[in-house]
């Protein structure tokens, strides 16, 4: 042994030749010392705690070390044990303690305990390897090394208001074989997909679920091919430290986190920033009838808000809550996220459900949460993307009211169903698009055009294409007699119900998507398109595919071409919102001129000039943003107007006039067969008439004045 | 096939070559080389691995740890690794930190 240690590296205890002492209680979870490691795990009410190790894939463990109890300091045991091979060890607890489910307390020393601040879990470690259903430790704790060499990276830290962000899931975003990808459905392969990303112009890839999770769970046969629904969208957590090992090429060998760290470093290396889809309102142990993994046995009081009868309530609408308020849950969730920011260099965090992380632990929204007062304020976090999904399955829909500290940005639901709406040609919308288009002012006065992230499709719900090809939703393939899914998708067919050969109708779809990327892309806030929407992707009208491991869910790169006129537009109406600073303000438009340009920064205006029309049944609305108040008025931008016609008739509308010999040019009309839908910044044609433009039925139009 | 390593050090170059099957035990043999290195006017660190038929994450985070030891401005060329290898390589990016090479002197 090496003399230079300090003396308290030295055994003090020894069982079958295993050397051990008293450990660190802090941090939480298994952590390499001299020599050692250093275990350390909370439950306020165990009794007794035993530490469980196995060699890697082993099925029995070749030690079980008890917690002798000096070892145990308020709620925490802890313990360092001596010439472990790091690379080789699975560990996890056995907790002693009360069962007694009527009191909230669920204690099983038969069953051995993840540890929740475990950085890797083995078990899962290639997806859908079929597990052995034996094992007597099923999700294993592991150690990992924090020796990465990042270089010189660091979190991107691009202003929000500059953001076009992608939702990617990581598996369906390359799996198909369409991809022409080494390693499908990896982090190594999106790694080969970063140029496409690049090309595509977005800045900001949203990983759905990446966190350790278990695609077995309630598998079943799917009733309509006959294969396998697995649990495939991965909104079910089994460890909140650990990356999905199935997701990396090198899962089987241990090095999913190195693969992690090295696609977001490349990420970075491209401008792209890297934001995760975080699940803190539920674990994958279920209700009461679940497997326990590991929160239920180490303290369920804790980690769980718990009925008066001992059951789990269901905010989550999947069988438990996280007790995200309790003070112990909420400093791992902390520790989680700061981990995840400095260690893997994450730029931001979406959160599942959000609306759960302001309920008290009786289920009570907070008016002021600690939780999310926390996250808004840790210095950390402090320069990290938070976004709520600020609803939950138990009701609380807080769009526009989520406790925000100035620093929270939410999914905006209001935005996607007013423009679906919109679209379709539903009536009574036109004081909502207004809405739509300058980031909500009435929603968000006081936080910004930045706390709206705008949407008009996500990976629940229809894809862009299926809100124009179908009324219904089509769910019968997951298993569920298709009561599963939402049922307000406010989409239009467009005349037929699904796939068609007829040209209209096609036609009129792709223009459909057009005016609601075009409508996306010159909205103030943060857009966020879904990943394949490029290329046209349907589901097939299935609303909610969170079971398929299929082309459901796999991104069928061949459409890029069948849909190239899709794909060519959204990468050219992405190139014209970065080109054009004006459609990123920072702060609320003030519909005045606070610069001596002569026009307002905001202004509508409808079939008519400086008329718009707010009544019922109208269906027209158009704006026109002064260039001059570009970015608050500190850069200067040509003035863009916009033209949306959700009538299914051709309107004129007037023009506002220009200053200073100014001229329109046409930069989009979505009306027009492609190649003359969209033109590149500084080759947009001057328009012959400058006083009115005839805006095609179901169309779009948008001018540059320069 | 169990490991074996064999050292040379010519002026600023140190040429290791390794036979056998790189695993989390042997991992040590090869970081107690590595370290052997360390403080010593090391500028290239060439490792042939032409006979070396497996390695795992532990033989990998050597090749982390060898920068660290030594220097970031050390110089670590590979020399005719197994596909497998290259592979693994590649799909953690650690190939970013080496240079991969048929022979040595390129």
């Amino acid at each position: 042994m090496a003399t230079d240690l300090r003396i308290d590296y030295y055994p003090t205890h020894e069982q079958e030749g295993i050397k051990f002492r008293r450990g660190h209680v802090l941090p939480f979870g298994a952590t390499m010392v001299p020599n050692g490691i250093n275990f350390s795990i909370y439950s306020s009410e165990a009794i007794d705690c035993t530490l469980v190790l196995f060699e890697r894939g082993e099925d029995a463990p070749f030690a079980e070390i008890r917690f002798p109890e000096e070892f145990r300091t308020g709620n925490v045991y802890s313990m360092i044990v001596f010439d472990l091979d790091y690379e080789r060890l699975e560990y996890g607890y056995r907790m002693d303690g009360p069962f007694n489910p009527e009191q909230g307390s669920r204690f099983d020393k038969s069953i051995i305990l993840s540890d929740p601040y475990a950085k890797a879990i083995g078990g899962r470690d290639s997806w859908l390897a079929e597990p052995n259903w034996d094992n007597i430790y099923p999700y294993r704790s592991r150690l990992v090394f924090e020796d990465f060499d990042w270089e010189n990276d660091h979190p991107l830290e691009t202003p929000i208001e500059d953001l076009v962000i992608y939702e990617m899931h990581v598996r369906g975003f390359t799996k198909h074989p369409s991809s022409e990808v080494k390693n499908p459905g990896t982090f190594a392969a999106i790694r080969s997909k970063i140029a496409y990303l690049k090309e595509l112009g977005i800045n900001c890839v949203e990983l759905m679920p990446i966190y350790e999770f278990d695609e077995w769970e309630n598998s079943k046969e799917n009733p309509v091919t006959g294969g396998l629904i697995v649990n495939f969208w991965g909104y079910s957590t089994v460890n909140f430290f650990s990356p999905k090992a199935g997701y990396a090429a090198t899962g089987k060998f241990g090095m999913q986190v190195d693969e992690l760290k090295t696609l977001v470093k490349e990420l970075h290396k491209n401008g792209i920033e890297v934001m995760l889809d975080v699940v803190f309102n539920h674990t994958a142990e279920g209700d009461h009838r679940g497997h326990t993994i590991s929160f239920r046995g180490i303290d369920n009081k804790t980690y769980y808000m718990l009925t008066p009868e001992g059951y789990y309530f269901n905010f989550s609408g999947t069988g438990n809550t996280l007790n995200c308020n309790n003070p112990v849950v909420r400093n791992m969730v902390l520790d989680c996220l700061r981990y995840w920011a400095s260690d893997y260099h994450i730029d931001g965090f979406r959160f599942d459900l959000a609306a759960i992380l302001g309920r008290d632990q009786n289920g009570a929204p907070l008016s002021n949460p600690p939780l999310l007062e926390s996250l808004a304020y840790d210095p950390i976090l402090a320069k990290c993307k938070l976004v709520a999904e600020a609803w939950d399955a138990g009701g609380l829909y807080q769009v526009g009211s989520f406790p925000a500290y100035g620093r929270w940005a939410e999914w905006n639901g209001k935005y996607r169903d007013s423009i679906r709406k919109f679209l379709k040609g539903d009536e009574g919308l036109i004081h909502e698009i207004a809405q739509c288009i300058q980031g909500w002012p009435d929603l968000y006065q006081y936080r910004g055009p930045t706390a709206s992230i705008n949407f008009i499709s996500c990976h629940d719900g229809f894809t862009l294409y299926d809100i124009f090809a179908y009324n219904e939703k089509h769910n019968d393939a997951n298993g569920e007699n298709n009561n599963d899914g939402g049922n307000d998708n406010h989409s239009w067919n467009c005349g037929v119900e699904g796939e068609t050969d007829d040209a209209f109708i096609n036609q009129l779809r792709h223009k459909q998507i057009k005016n609601a990327l075009s409508i996306l892309m010159v909205s103030q806030g943060v857009p966020m398109i879904l990943s394949g929407d490029e290329a046209g992707v349907t589901k097939y009208g299935n609303n909610n595919t969170y079971c398929h491991d299929n082309e459901l869910n796999w991104m069928d790169w061949s459409l890029l071409e069948k849909n190239s006129d899709i794909y060519y537009f959204t990468q050219r109406i992405l190139r014209f919102r970065r080109g054009h600073p004006v459609l990123r303000s920072k702060t609320h438009l003030q519909h005045r001129d606070y610069v001596g340009s002569g026009y307002p920064d905001i202004s509508f205006h409808g079939t008519q000039a400086w008329q718009p029309d707010f009544a019922s049944s109208s269906r027209c609305l158009a704006f026109m943003l002064d260039g001059a108040h570009a970015k608050s008025g500190t850069i200067i931008d040509d003035s863009i107007y916009v033209a949306m016609n959700s009538h299914y008739d051709a309107l004129f509308y007037e023009l506002p006039a220009l200053p200073n010999g100014q001229r329109w040019h046409l930069a989009v009309n979505t009306d027009m067969p492609s190649g003359q839908d969209i033109y590149d910044i500084s080759k947009e044609p001057l328009l012959e008439d400058q006083s009115r433009f005839l805006v095609g039925g179901r169309a779009t139009v948008i001018l540059v004045g320069k | 096939m169990a490991f074996k390593i064999e050292t040379v050090i010519e002026e600023q170059t140190a040429r290791m070559t390794l036979h056998g099957e790189l695993d989390s035990l042997s991992a040590r043999v090869f970081m107690t080389e590595i370290e052997k290195l360390s403080g010593q006017p090391i500028e290239v660190l060439v490792l042939d691995m032409e006979d070396l038929d497996f390695m795992s994450s532990a033989g990998l985070r050597v090749l982390i740890f060898s920068k660290q030891k030594i220097g970031t401005h050390l110089a670590i060329y590979i020399v005719k690794p197994q596909e497998l290898i290259v592979d693994t390589l590649e799909k953690t990016g650690l190939h970013h930190s080496v240079t991969i090479v048929d022979q040595y002197p390129v």
